[in-house]
């Protein structure tokens, strides 16, 4: 298993970056628009961490479609890589770890899927993922580093050494990650794409820098007067930005910082039927959450409004 | 009062670290061992949480599952990013990382990724997280762990986070310049890593456990330092306030 020249090819991914429009227009549009722009077989970054900002509405618009032969590529995986393994859409997952958390145990799917072969898993170190992406976002094909040497994590995508040209010592050329496209969910953006993120960055800017078409869905669009007024704020130019769409709650029922709060609750009962009836469970969990509703707002309605308001109150409360 | 296999190891792991240094750590035992710490004997331990999280201030009752969620950064003095705050660790600015359960060997390799071959495994595990750059790139690691015998194996199927490799210098060989493993801490004894071997040694065994105990939960052959040590048991202050950090007992059992 080794990772394929596309990934760290930067004088191409320069050239698509090269031929592509880079507008201060606006970008603001629907999300199925925004999902629309995903091709088969692209290679899909997906922002935040874990159940932490997870752009979670742009995979749930995603996966409406139907695609085949993704890779999804994040720095910690939950359940939205399950949804990509049972649903058929995902062929490829490159995380450095995959789960929940230490309360829901292992992941059954991901155990089901990897031992059976029915998808190939690329397991690199935390950082050693966050340098693919940052060594990406700067446009070069690899960084030196000091992780993952003399690990079996060196062979699984095809890690190479350098010597350092000035001090003789052993590095690893740690391979640059172009991704397609990345897929980020923020708290607020303008109408031009220019994104700001609360609390947590995680790696969701070096994403943007990294991929060749950038998708975002915000819970707040403001104003262009409020982006200017704190310009310090920008963590996305709006450039980079390729469309863009309103979703409040666009996390949810994973965590967004300072607006809600997870709910594990519902991450249990998933769980719990994962144990009864393995993925199953998950194709049910995705023909009435994923399929069935025929809008986000619809798909926000299963949770309830009382139970969302909830959430955003707890948030509130951890983080002032 | 019976003290949990969780509060054992906290106990225990908090005991390791020093006041005036840094701690790179996640969630569960180690997370409940540095913030024992810090309202002990190091007041001025800062901890840097996987997540990207520079000294926290957590809420007792709201300790937080993952490393990067709300509750990992309450009150915290910075939120670098998950890639920047491994690169402090790799710039050496953590005196101590700290690694949970795991299958491990006795040069303290550690397997979280694949039971059986990588490839078509028998059990795929979650994967290294951040376990692999704690390991590689803080200037020593504390391994707190269940001591099992399926988890204490003679060797690990697959590398996932490094300790001393083959033994003696091959770690450093590989490139890993700095750092290593310095004490796994069980819920027998505690346990290091002398320089000419860098095979795992019995130093301390905590209250009531036997060398025979370690011997038969361990997968491979257990040297016992010449000067054995008895830890001291977990005092009411420091199992207070473990309990007082987790009233629902999520993390301590």
């Amino acid at each position: 298993m080794t990772i394929a020249p596309r990934e760290y090819d930067f004088v191409a991914a320069r050239q698509r970056l090269e031929a592509k429009p880079k507008s201060a227009g606006p970008k603001l549009g629907s999300l199925e628009e925004a999902a629309a722009l995903v091709k088969d077989s692209d290679h899909l970054a997906i922002g935040g961490c874990l159940y932490s900002r997870t752009p979670l509405a742009l995979v749930w618009a995603l996966l409406r479609r139907r695609p085949t032969g993704l890779t999804f590529s994040r720095n910690l995986m939950c359940y939205e890589g399950e949804w990509g393994m049972v649903s058929g859409a995902v062929s490829k997952v490159v995380t450095s770890w995959m789960g929940i958390g230490l309360p829901w145990g292992l992941s059954r799917i991901q155990r089901e899927f990897v031992e059976a072969g029915r998808v190939e898993f690329e397991e690199w170190s935390h950082l050693g993922l966050g340098l693919r992406y940052r060594a990406a976002a700067m446009g070069v094909p690899f960084l030196p580093s000091l992780t993952m040497l003399g690990s079996d994590l060196m062979g699984v995508g095809g890690s190479k050494t350098v010597t350092c040209p000035y001090t003789g010592r052993t590095l690893h050329a740690v391979p640059a990650l172009f991704p397609e496209v990345a897929l980020i969910h923020v708290q607020k953006a303008d109408r031009l794409g220019n994104c700001r993120i609360d609390g947590y960055p995680h790696m969701d800017a070096d994403i943007a820098r990294a991929a060749a078409t950038v998708l975002v869905t915000a819970e707040e669009i403001v104003s262009e007067d409020e982006i200017r007024r704190h310009p310090d704020r920008t963590v996305i130019p709006g450039f980079l930005v390729d469309a863009l769409a309103h979703v409040p709650y666009g996390s949810y029922p994973h965590e967004c910082y300072g607006a809600y709060d997870a709910e594990p609750e519902h991450f249990t009962t998933y769980v719990d039927g994962i144990r009864e009836r393995g993925a199953a469970s998950v194709a049910d969990y995705l023909e009435r959450y994923v399929y069935a509703p025929t809008s986000h707002a619809d798909y926000l309605a299963l949770f309830g409004e009382p139970r969302r308001a909830d959430a955003a109150g707890r948030a509130r409360m951890l983080t002032t | 009062m019976t003290v949990t296999a969780n509060e054992l190891l906290a106990v225990m792991g908090s005991r390791e670290l020093r006041n005036d240094t840094t701690v790179f750590t996640g969630v569960g035992a180690p997370m409940m061992a540095s913030v024992l710490a810090q309202r002990t004997h190091a007041p001025r331990l800062t901890m840097m949480v996987e997540g990207g999280v520079i000294a926290p201030t957590w809420k007792p009752g709201e300790l937080p599952i993952s490393t990067n969620e709300m509750r990992a950064a309450y009150r915290a003095q910075m939120l670098p990013g998950i890639t920047d705050a491994f690169l402090l660790a790799q710039r050496g600015f953590f005196d101590v990382g700290f690694i949970g359960g795991a299958q491990i060997d006795r040069h303290g390799n550690l397997n979280t990724s694949a039971i059986g071959g990588y490839a078509r495994p028998r059990v795929r595990l979650p994967g290294s997280g951040g376990a692999n750059d704690i390991i590689s790139l803080c200037r020593e690691v504390l391994i707190l762990t269940v001591h099992e015998k399926r988890r204490f194996t003679e060797r690990v199927d697959f590398v996932t986070s490094p300790g001393y490799l083959e033994g003696g210098d091959s770690r450093r060989r590989a490139g890993l310049l700095f750092g290593g493993v310095s004490r796994v801490v069980t819920t027998l004894g505690i346990f290091g890593f002398p320089p000419e071997s860098r095979r795992m040694q019995l130093l301390a065994l905590h209250p009531g456990a036997t060398v025979e105990q370690v011997r038969e939960n361990t997968g491979f052959e257990v040297l016992v330092s010449p000067s054995l040590t008895t830890t001291k048991p977990p005092t009411e202050e420091e199992l207070s306030i473990l309990r007082m950090l987790d009233p629902k007992r999520q993390f301590i059992g």
